[in-house]
């Protein structure tokens, strides 16, 4: 898995809600004023399978995860 | 898949009282056929749209054409006491963006997974010795006065900055507002809160504390970002949304698992369930039924249109009962994925609080049943009293004994 998706975060929509954090902790922070962050290195997800559970719980669908060029918007 | 909305049958009246405190009234049960939106009549006699599917619920409460603006003359009212203070401006709550954003974004740093994993071992103190002060004055005990209330209030006095001394006070307040007998009533529960955190602001400007009203009045009062006014509405509503709903969350999870012996078994022989038992009892249990929005132009949603100025009621107890997104949902079940249910709403407007409130939840309803593996209800369970329908959902007095 790990290289076939990118994970993109749109820092101007996040909330801070914080569910990407804890949904795939492996794979998202919350910097100090609180928005999503991806932890470094971990752009392509790391292989870890909670990513799009992560995506989904977003409330304001701020994180989009793009695969192998087809890009997918969260799952509603 | 979508249905034409509408039926023909009568509108069913919203809200109503739970028959049981842990399923959704019966008399909601035309909504569940009628998914994901039909229409219910509110207590003035209005007929408002009713979102009850659980994908229709995350669509909708999204999209930034539904206003959150109590202070629009269109926006829906549940209650003679919510709709006689509709001019008082909600901070956060009541606002949409960009003044949503922008007084979101100054509390958010304080409501991060980090800083609430940080205070967990001063949760777990505190729940601690509330539970050794319960045992020592007990059995029997009254678990909303002796643990389910006074742990949130603990909490959030604590993250706020607010005298703990002064909780039977502000406790008094907060019941009124929510659920007092008259709308007058409330409407002075209203200002007396509002004197006292006013009162609190000032002697904190001269005296600054360590709580995040004092930054907040440090950083954003000071700057012009907040005015007076403003800052003392979102301590209030930080105040009493920090701790009526978790309190009620702690009550009536406990009743709920007194009443499923086999869960509860369950989750005592396997005590890392716990974060999934929370969520599965937020979605369950959905104490907040009854998020309000109204239209500010036409959707087309559902092969139905909803009007500009039409009101539009977001039903969280059957949206998260809704079999599309939860498998024999009416089932209390610790291994089903529950995460993405809207007991804390969805959107914009999702509860800045949630973190802390499941913090609180694991903690206390771990440590209540590891702390008394005997405790049980001391008195018949349909002879308990819970909270009407009108308000958020909890136990009015939880008696038990170990």
């Amino acid at each position: 898995m790990t290289g076939d998706i990118s994970i993109t975060i749109d820092r101007d929509v996040c909330i801070g809600a914080g569910q990407c954090a804890l949904a795939a902790p492996g794979v998202f922070t919350q910097d100090d004023d609180g928005y999503s962050e991806l932890l470094p290195g971990k752009e392509d997800g790391g292989g870890d399978p909670l990513v799009r559970e992560a995506a989904r719980a977003c409330p304001v669908s701020a994180i989009t995860v793009t695969e192998k060029g087809a890009e997918t918007s969260p799952a509603h | 898949m979508m249905k034409p909305a509408t039926t023909a049958s009568e509108p069913v009246t919203f809200p109503q009282d739970r028959t049981c405190p842990y399923h959704p009234p019966t008399a909601y049960d035309p909504l569940r056929e009628g998914r994901p939106l039909s229409r219910v009549t509110l207590y003035d006699g209005r007929d408002v749209w009713v979102v009850t599917g659980h994908s229709a619920a995350r669509q909708l409460l999204a999209d930034p054409r539904l206003s959150s603006d109590r202070t629009r003359a269109a926006f829906p009212m549940t209650n003679e006491r919510f709709a006689r203070s509709r001019d008082r401006r909600l901070t956060l709550l009541g606002v949409d963006d960009p003044e949503h954003h922008d007084q979101r974004r100054m509390l958010v740093p304080s409501f991060t997974v980090k800083r609430v994993t940080a205070m967990r071992p001063r949760i777990q103190e505190t729940v601690d010795r509330l539970l050794s002060d319960m045992v020592t004055v007990g059995p029997p005990a009254e678990l909303v006065r002796a643990f389910a209330l006074p742990l949130p209030s603990m909490v959030i006095c604590d993250l706020l900055g607010v005298p703990y001394a002064d909780h039977e006070f502000f406790e008094e307040q907060s019941r009124r507002v929510l659920r007092g007998p008259s709308a007058a009533d409330t409407q002075d529960a209203r200002d007396q809160l509002d004197g006292y955190l006013g009162d609190l602001i000032d002697k904190k400007r001269a005296e600054p504390g360590d709580g995040l009203l004092d930054e907040l009045i440090q950083e954003q009062l000071r700057d012009g970002a907040l005015d007076r006014a403003q800052l003392v509405s979102l301590a209030t509503l930080l105040l009493v949304a920090g701790h009526e709903t978790t309190a009620n969350m702690i009550s009536l999870g406990t009743f709920t698992l007194l009443r499923h012996p086999e869960q509860l078994a369950e989750l005592r022989a396997e005590p890392e369930l716990i974060s999934g038992a929370v969520e599965e009892l937020l979605r369950f249990l959905s104490i907040a039924d009854g998020l309000l929005r109204v239209a500010t132009e036409d959707i087309e949603f559902a092969g139905a249109t909803i009007r500009a100025d039409e009101g539009v009621l977001f039903s969280t107890s059957v949206i998260n009962r809704d079999t599309a997104a939860f498998a024999r949902p009416d089932t209390l079940d610790w291994h089903r994925p529950a995460r993405h249910h809207v007991a804390f709403g969805f959107g914009i407007h999702q509860c800045l609080g949630q973190n802390l409130a499941r913090a609180e939840l694991e903690i206390a309803l771990h440590t209540l049943f590891e702390t008394l593996p005997g405790l049980r209800l001391a008195a018949p369970a349909e002879q308990i009293p819970f909270k009407p329908g009108d308000t958020i959902q909890g136990m009015l007095e939880l008696p038990v004994t170990w």
